[in-house]
């Protein structure tokens, strides 16, 4: 890596970093100074009430929503800010292009292209963002579809499988970007319930395999039982934080406390 | 830009908006009323009846206008010993009329496909209702299926009309000393092509715009139920006072 | 003299005109694929200003969509027509020649098409793209395609392949609009026929001859474009 902060050694330097994010949205202010460390392997569950800003906390690690104060460092390197009329926006539309290449998104609702098939949504962004060589990016493709149990469905269209597979196929797409930090954006909440299993069974897998994982969701079950730290947000400020046996055990907070037995 | 020219060339123009108006308005009208016949027999369910009509709407959409035109007005010129027999060589010789006919043949088979989407969008059960109060036949289709079809079939139909003003200025091609007419003679008198095209695409833009408002005041008029209710409105501009 | 037969006069014998028709429409169909191209082009920039474009930019290519669907396409011919011309005398005149300088008519009538269909096609892509899912944009962005690679890989296809059914009724539009052009004096399908009736006084013979001719381009573009549209659905909707 060219960067000189980031070849330092990734055991020091945290994989995300974010501190005292702030995001507003015209009047409604939903991150109200937000800071957040994730080392390399930690899976961290980020819970909250619809409306907490914790969709908005993940997208603006990777500026799909540009924050309006605060800092987002990955892997070391910061991504630089500009204060421009409409609001902030990024100094160097490359280094947000490099950096997103490193940091793959789960979305809530896939998000697979439609006019490509499985196989060509997974190999787009190695062939075209990072130009790899074809060649091997079908064969990574073909394993990591293998990995997430559709490698019978590669030549097929994304409206042609179910959602649990649609989320699954995206999984690989984000997998093959060999990403330093994933992010997934409530990744099980448009899936009809019988088909949550099967995705949260991928993404268990990729947790025990040591990956950086920041998750938004409401799967109690996962946070509790996967996940190394848990991160409640609520109106835009982490309300409790920790690993899940002592946040879940013993609750600080009056409002996590209801938030827990809401959602059992 | 000329503008003691461009003055000079408005008013000559101005002269050919009545032309305009009267070939698009005669032939909307005509072509209105011919448009409902090819649509009733299109939903006619009836194959003798309906694949004429089929046949119509994909000829007439299907050829250029302007072909259209020449085949009537000089096309129709090779019968005129048989024309004048039957004693219609009287309409046939004039462009205005052939004008008219073309564009009224023109208009209904677009406008025909216009009002059999109207009446096809009919809610089937808003007719059942109307079945179930007892209304039939020719009293459902006026009381209920036609006043429906209208409202849905108005836009479209405004574009049809601003469509036909456009297609107007073909007339000008058999001598029809139209807008457009009055601009291309203008031009090749002159060679000043840039200020007539000003003119002349000012005066299609004022009168498209005129229509288009006139079509949406009707629109307005006729969909109260689309509207605020006036209790809400009279609300809001209190709070605006 | 023998009155010929419609098919002696249509026909490819030694006294028809079959062979001459046949060049016209060759005509009529390069004028149109021509103006058809030259009007995607256009288009394309003028949906990508009402799209992305600042407030100016908008208000030009909105304005831009208005006027031509306003006013009467046989008003932009004579404009590309005379003005051109005009515009060329202007510029013969500085190298010292003098007098008329005629535009080609092909290259006119091309470009009077593309002017025209390209504020229809502007309306079609703009449509087009607002079927775009925003998701699957934002994916793109989230794998860090840049502009460029995100408007080739992901919004071209997908915009083209919703486009299809405008488009095939642009296309119409276009060959029916192409038919405007033998006002220049471009011997197109209907020039051809108008110098044919002129000279056997056969002109109901070979405008319906005409009519025909262009009912057969429809058909067989129409059919075309179904095609298309179906190979381009593939995919989008469920096995079932």
């Amino acid at each position: 890596m060219s960067n000189g902060v980031a070849s330092l050694s990734s055991k020091t330097v945290p994989a995300v970093s974010i501190s005292n994010l702030r995001k507003s949205f015209g009047p409604l202010e939903v991150l109200k100074g937000v800071s957040l460390k994730a080392n390399e392997g930690d899976v961290i569950s980020i819970l909250g009430a619809s409306g907490s800003g914790k969709s908005t906390m993940l997208r603006c690690i990777n500026m799909l929503e540009v924050p309006d104060g605060g800092d987002v460092t990955i892997g070391g390197e910061t991504i630089k800010l500009k204060q421009s009329r409409k609001g902030m926006l990024p100094a160097d539309q490359r280094q947000v292009d490099r950096i997103r290449s490193r940091v793959a998104m789960v979305f809530q609702s896939f998000n697979l292209w439609s006019h490509m098939t499985i196989l060509e949504n997974v190999i787009e962004a190695p062939v075209h963002v990072q130009k790899r060589p074809k060649a091997e990016c079908i064969a990574e493709a073909e394993e990591l579809l293998a990995k997430v149990g559709i490698a019978d469905k590669r030549n097929q269209y994304p409206s042609h499988l179910s959602g649990g597979q649609q989320q699954r196929a995206a999984i690989a797409r984000a997998l093959a970007m060999r990403p330093d930090v994933m992010l997934f954006d409530e990744p099980t909440s448009a899936l009809d319930p019988e088909l949550v299993g099967e995705v949260l069974r991928v993404m268990r897998s990729l947790a025990e395999e040591g990956r950086t994982m920041l998750v938004v969701t409401h799967e109690m079950g996962f946070a509790r039982d996967v996940s190394n730290r848990v991160v409640f947000l609520h109106k835009g400020v982490v309300e409790e934080e920790g690993p899940p046996a002592e946040v879940f055990g013993a609750p600080k907070s009056e409002r996590f406390k209801q938030f827990i037995s809401s959602h059992r | 830009m000329d503008f003691a020219f461009m003055q000079e060339a408005f008013l000559r123009l101005i002269t050919g908006i009545p032309l305009t108006l009267n070939l698009a308005f005669t032939s909307i009208a005509f072509g209105a009323i011919f448009a409902m016949l090819l649509a009733l027999m299109r939903m006619s369910n009836i194959k003798l009846i309906d694949w004429p009509a089929q046949a119509y709407v994909f000829v007439f959409r299907g050829t250029p206008l302007l072909v259209q035109i020449f085949l009537i007005y000089y096309g129709l010129g090779q019968f005129r010993p048989t024309l004048q027999e039957w004693g219609l060589w009287g309409f046939f010789r004039e462009p205005y009329w052939c004008a008219v006919l073309a564009l009224t043949m023109n208009t209904a088979a677009y406008g025909s496909e216009i009002i059999r989407g109207g009446l096809q969008s009919v809610p089937h059960n808003q007719v059942e209702a109307a079945r179930a109060c007892g209304m039939s036949g020719f009293l459902l289709f006026r009381r209920i299926v036609f006043p429906i079809a209208v409202r849905q079939a108005l836009p479209a139909y405004g574009s049809e009309i601003i469509l036909m003003v456009k297609a107007t200025s073909l007339a000008s091609v058999i001598t029809m000393m139209e807008v457009t007419g009055l601009a291309a003679k203008m031009i090749s008198q002159t060679f000043r092509a840039i200020e007539v095209f000003v003119v002349a695409g000012a005066i299609y833009l004022i009168l498209n715009f005129i229509i288009t408002r006139i079509i949406m005041a009707i629109e307005w008029w006729l969909s109260p139920h689309l509207r605020r209710p006036p209790a809400i409105k009279t609300r809001l501009e209190a709070v605006h006072v | 003299m023998q009155q010929l037969s419609y098919f002696e006069l249509v026909g490819f014998g030694p006294n028809g005109w079959g062979w001459l028709l046949f060049v016209a429409t060759g005509m009529t169909i390069a004028v149109a694929t021509c103006g058809f191209i030259a009007g995607a082009v256009v288009g394309t920039f003028v949906a990508w200003g009402k799209i992305g474009g600042n407030a100016p930019v908008r208000w030009v290519a909105d304005g831009y969509t208005t006027v031509l669907r306003g006013i009467p396409d046989l008003l932009v011919i004579y404009l590309f027509y005379f003005g051109g011309s005009a515009a060329l005398g202007a510029i013969g005149s500085l190298f010292g020649a003098d007098g008329f300088i005629g535009v080609p008519a092909f290259v006119t009538g091309a470009l009077a098409i593309g002017i025209v269909s390209g504020a229809y096609q502007a309306e079609v892509f703009r449509g087009a793209y607002q079927v775009v899912s925003r998701g699957e944009l934002e994916a793109a962005r989230s794998v860090g395609m840049h502009r460029w690679l995100m408007f080739r890989r992901i919004i071209a296809p997908q915009v083209l392949r919703y486009a299809i059914p405008g488009l095939g009724n642009t296309w119409q539009l276009v060959l029916k609009e192409s038919a405007l052009i033998s006002v220049t004096g471009l011997v197109e399908l209907l020039r051809q026929s108008q110098v044919a009736a002129g000279s056997t006084r056969r002109p109901f013979d070979f405008y319906i001859t005409a009519a025909i001719l262009y009912l057969l381009i429809t058909w067989v573009s129409t059919y075309l474009f179904q095609r298309a549209e179906t190979y381009s659905l593939r995919g989008m909707r469920r096995a079932s």
